[in-house]
């Protein structure tokens, strides 16, 4: 009984002093803005990782390039929050940036809708950004932002087209939702454009991270003789992977440039830039608009952009018709149906 | 629906389903042995996350995917040393801790990953290997015998273990110390010792089939790569009735359905996707309560074993 | 006075009286297996070259520092509470529910089928039968693999898993089917989550601008009701009696697998309710990932509270509060969340396996309390 108690009080007092200590620590401090010339901080909330060669990585690498061209970190701050797939988390990031003086917070997941709508009236000379979708809400300070996944699918798909000469292409897809399945609806148009009688078939895993499964999706659709591939989501490393593996067949990609992650099969990838986007909300501010417009991402407006890979060797008439669709699609003579 | 009886259907799927097995049977048996002496480790799915990230990210700096498979099992190895120390000697809730594991594996996989590599990539895995002859035959060879080598040590690992917990002296004991420890711990057997062991060789396994994830089958590492298939592989035991032949046939019903289900997507017969993936789980359920009068638990699972007490 | 009879005064005065240093003394071991991960968490920060100081006042500042933080903790805390409790009441039977996952999207689902498909009714119907529609969903869910345990000896661990999957799978195929949002479809973004429920089956926020509902009110008051259940009605009796000794109530004409059934089901139910308060409090429309993992994080809250209801409240509380903590931690100095997710897995083990420090210390205490009798006697 006594060396419990002694240990009772022992640990009590360790209780005691690490939350004093704790708490006595300096907090994290805000930063504060630059002396001289105004640093632009922005924060950004995202569903996955920066790291996922998909989504998130698109906005976070499009931030990272205007942080650059400004001139680096004082003359831009970036703070993020990855992996917020829980939307309460992630609106308690976005409110706490936007408390902590942040010019530009950057809700970046579709969810966050509703929270974006309530933090913004909280914060009016704070300018949101929220995607994807096409909402602002009627609120000044919010702008909206999607991307019309449906038109690289539609080059995509007459490039696969193309190129297939088992005539079975493959799409791996994760959930039949959002811009996986604008995107996978343009590709199947893009093909039948070429050849009506194509076979695309298509698997959905039922889910954005189960790469095992997505692997094993594409080494069935191989195995059935499919000699490309296509796909949306982060886990769609898994179907690179069985590319990879079979050494022959072909990949097209969607939302990040994924040429490095098969240099010698990756055909091409529709990039998200979002580059053009960022710079037009951080220019703004300057004009005291903070908000109320839509960006749709477009091959027109350049905020989509078709990026060839340099280690697959393309055929000059296969690129002439892919640059041909982009062409016709920037000129609205080919309409694409998401 | 006629698609589905071609050749090359039925061969994609048997195929398939065997790769598919493989880090369930790793984790099963290894699981089996594990609970045949009386202890529940629900953390297998933790155990296999760490496994499947130490032997990618030691076939990422090195080259060496065997140096990576060693390095799996070592730290199912510690694993496994901790789940003893808790739930043997300890004589902790088994089910909790096991919980409690699988919450630090998970954690500490993804904390290593994302501090350590960052980025998803591939790397240059087990590759298929065809064997001499038994390879070359028609149809048989292709679809059993041209898979990488952890696919065949995962099978291996079936009469292996079939023969060890049956034939063997060791295996009599983890058996009776699962059934009556008392009784055996009257007759001399160090209780502790035997779970220590089963427990550590369970745990080895999982590591093992966490490495044939990230080096085989899929030859990357993402967080949370394993998405439950631990938890899957625990259900299995009970289903195999804790005999290696019964996990074997569990282990291939599932990845079969699982197979099935792609080729029906891929073939574009009309099943909502959803619903296929179901199938493997509803079906397992189904069996279950086709063979449980049949099944036997070891009647000292799941309890801890303090001598006078029990 | 004749000895039996004081004797017989002092037990009862005992079993009265609350042995309140028996109750500091489990309290306080959830508290230091938690320091004492903290301090391995410290040496791990030290090798990521983070000041350990820094990140764990960034926790605390989290939960403290702001009235969103405080909040949030609190919103947090209300899932965790209802699965937790759910969890108690299975752990009482000696059932252990991995199937909390599975129940919460029964229970979310039943909720936004019941308020979309009765849109027109005013809150104060609205609001306590979507809450018995979850709860009635999610026990279903419970019921299943208590029926195959009870019917089937199927056992609870496996069939929960596989129900856990069934479960997530059936929400992905509803809420992108039939339930989705008609305003995605005409926009195109064919978002995964279901329309947003009509206001009268919204949850009351308690403090504007916050998430905080009455749902956590509900919580804290079923704490209550649980605790009187299982303590004060036979049925709970009965499911505790279960719980310890099997073949004991067994042989006292107690129907064992109908209780243990019957605790999934009841386990189910409020696993069902906390999908409720996240889809009619928090997110007011059921989406992907409505869980949160709740169903597994549950279980550990239910661990730290000691299984018992009452401490389930403190309990879920605190781990509310790790959870926002880790968040705010992740974005003050960069550490990624997955560092709290690692030392929660460590306090589990650590709280679990101190329980045979609790048991020796009540072998000690009841030595002593033997001692104290008979010197009562003696005087």
């Amino acid at each position: 009984m006594k060396m419990q108690s002694k240990l009772m009080v022992m640990f009590s007092v360790l209780i005691v002093a690490v939350m004093l200590l704790s708490a006595c620590a300096p907090a994290a401090t805000p930063a504060a803005p630059a002396a001289a010339a105004k640093v632009i901080r922005v924060a950004v909330v995202m569903p996955s990782a920066t790291t996922d060669m998909a989504f998130s990585q698109s906005m976070y690498s499009a931030l990272l390039s205007v942080q650059k061209e400004m001139g680096g970190e004082t003359a831009m701050e970036i703070k993020y929050s990855e992996n917020m797939f829980k939307v309460p988390d992630a609106a308690a990031a976005l409110r706490d940036y936007a408390t902590q003086g942040f010019d530009v917070v950057i809700a970046h997941g579709s969810q966050y809708g509703s929270s974006v709508e309530e933090i913004a009236k909280d914060f009016p000379k704070t300018t949101f950004a929220w995607g994807t979708d096409v909402n602002t809400f009627g609120q000044p300070n919010i702008y909206a932002y999607t991307a019309a996944a449906e038109e690289g699918g539609y080059v995509n798909g007459v490039l696969a087209a193309k190129l297939s000469q088992s005539k079975q292409i493959g799409v791996t897809g994760p959930v039949e939702v959002g811009d996986a399945k604008t995107y996978i609806s343009g590709f199947v148009q893009g093909v039948a454009s070429v050849d009506p009688g194509m076979k695309v078939n298509k698997t959905w895993t039922g889910s954005f991270s189960d790469v095992a499964l997505m692997t094993e999706a594409a080494k069935t659709h191989i195995a059935n003789g499919a000699d490309i591939l296509t796909g949306s989501s982060q886990s769609v490393v898994g179907s690179i992977g069985a590319a990879k593996d079979n050494g022959k067949v072909l990949w097209f990609g969607t939302q990040s440039d994924q040429a490095t992650l098969a240099p010698t099969l990756v055909v091409a990838s529709q990039v998200y830039d979002w580059t053009g986007m960022i710079k037009e909300i951080i220019a703004s501010r300057t004009t005291g608009t903070l908000g109320g417009k839509t960006y749709i991402l477009q091959l027109k407006n350049d905020g989509l952009k078709i990026a060839y890979n340099s280690g697959y060797s393309l055929p000059a008439d296969v690129k002439a018709a892919g640059d041909k669709a982009i062409e016709d699609i920037k000129s609205g003579a080919v309409k694409v149906t998401p | 629906m006629m698609q589905i009886f071609t050749q090359t259907v039925m061969m994609g799927i048997l195929i398939s389903a065997i790769r598919l097995a493989t880090p369930y049977l790793f984790a099963a048996i290894g699981e089996a042995f594990a609970q045949s002496s009386g202890v529940v480790n629900l953390g297998v799915d933790g155990i296999m996350l760490v496994g499947a990230f130490i032997a990618f990210y030691i076939t990422l700096i090195t080259g060496n995917v065997w140096l990576g498979v060693l390095g799996a099992a070592v730290s199912g190895l510690l694993m496994g040393l901790l789940m003893s120390f808790i739930s043997v000697t300890l004589k902790a809730e088994q089910g909790i801790s096991g919980i409690g594991l699988y919450m630090f594996g998970l954690g500490l996989s993804s904390l290593l990953f994302k501090v350590l590599v960052g980025t998803v990539q591939t790397v240059e895995g087990f590759q298929p290997i065809k064997l001499p002859i038994l390879g070359d035959i028609p149809i048989i060879g292709e679809i059993f015998f041209q898979h990488s080598l952890p696919v065949y040590a995962a099978f291996l690992l079936v009469p292996l273990a079939w023969w060890f917990l049956d034939k063997t002296t060791w295996g009599l004991k983890i058996k009776a110390v699962g059934q009556n420890p008392a009784a055996a711990d009257s007759l001399g057997v160090n209780v502790d010792q035997v779970r220590y062991f089963s427990v550590c060789v369970g745990a080895v396994l999982a590591g093992l089939a966490g490495a044939s994830l990230s080096t085989a089958l899929v030859n990357l590492f993402q967080e949370n790569l394993t998405a439950g298939l631990g938890f899957i592989a625990v259900a299995l035991v009970y289903f195999g009735g804790w005999r290696p032949l019964g996990i074997l046939t569990g282990a291939l019903l599932f990845s079969t359905v699982n197979a099935f289900q792609l080729w029906m997507q891929v073939l574009g017969v009309n099943i909502p996707s959803d619903v296929a993936i179901m199938l493997p789980y509803l079906l397992t359920i189904a069996a279950l309560v086709a063979v449980t009068n049949r099944v036997r638990a070891p009647a000292a699972l799941n309890k801890p074993f303090e001598r006078g007490e029990n | 006075m004749p000895p039996e009879s004081s004797v017989d005064a002092t037990k009862q005065k005992r079993r009265a009286s609350i042995d309140w240093s028996d109750v500091g003394f489990r309290a306080a071991l959830p508290v230091l297996a938690m320091l004492a991960a903290l301090l391995i968490g410290a040496v791990v920060l030290l090798l990521l070259k983070v000041n350990p100081f820094e990140a764990y006042a960034a926790i605390f500042n989290g939960v403290f520092g702001s009235m969103t933080g405080f909040t949030q903790s609190l919103v947090k805390a209300t899932p965790l509470l209802l699965v937790g409790l759910g969890i108690c009441i299975a752990f009482r039977a000696s059932v252990i529910n991995i199937g909390a996952e599975g129940q919460i999207v029964l229970g979310a689902l039943g909720a936004t089928a019941w308020a979309l498909g009765f849109k027109t009714w005013p809150a104060w119907l609205l609001v306590p039968t979507t809450l018995l529609a979850s709860f009635v969903s999610g026990a279903f869910w419970g019921f299943i693999p208590g029926v195959l345990k009870a019917r089937f000896r199927v056992n609870e661990i496996l069939s929960t898993v596989m129900m856990n999957a069934i479960a997530l799978q059936l929400m992905n195929m509803l809420v992108r089917g039939p339930l989705i949002d008609q305003a995605g479809v005409a926009a195109g973004t064919y978002l995964a989550q279901s329309e947003r429920l009509p206001q009268a089956a919204w949850l009351q926020r308690l403090i504007p601008q916050t998430l905080l509902t009455s749902g956590a009110i509900l919580a804290v008051v079923l704490a209550f009701v649980v605790y009187l259940f299982l303590w004060r009605t036979t049925i709970g009796f009965r499911i505790r009696a279960v719980g310890l000794n099997p073949d004991a109530s067994r042989y006292a004409g107690v129907n064992v697998a109908l209780y243990q059934a019957l605790s999934l089901t009841l386990a189910g139910g409020f696993a069902g309710l906390a999908g409720a308060v996240e889809v009619m409090g928090v997110h007011h429309r059921l989406l992907e990932g409505i869980t949160s993992g709740y169903g597994f994080s549950g279980i550990v809250a239910a661990l730290f509270g000691g299984l018992h209801p009452l401490g389930l409240i403190p309990a879920a509380w605190l781990f509310g509060s790790l959870l926002v903590g880790a968040d705010k931690m992740q974005r003050a100095v960069q550490v990624p969340s997955a560092l709290i997710d690692m030392l929660l897995g460590l306090v589990v083990l650590f709280v679990v396996g101190s329980a045979f420090i609790s048991k020796r210390w009540a072998v000690r205490r009841s030595i002593a309390n033997a001692k104290a009798a008979s010197e009562e006697v003696k005087a």
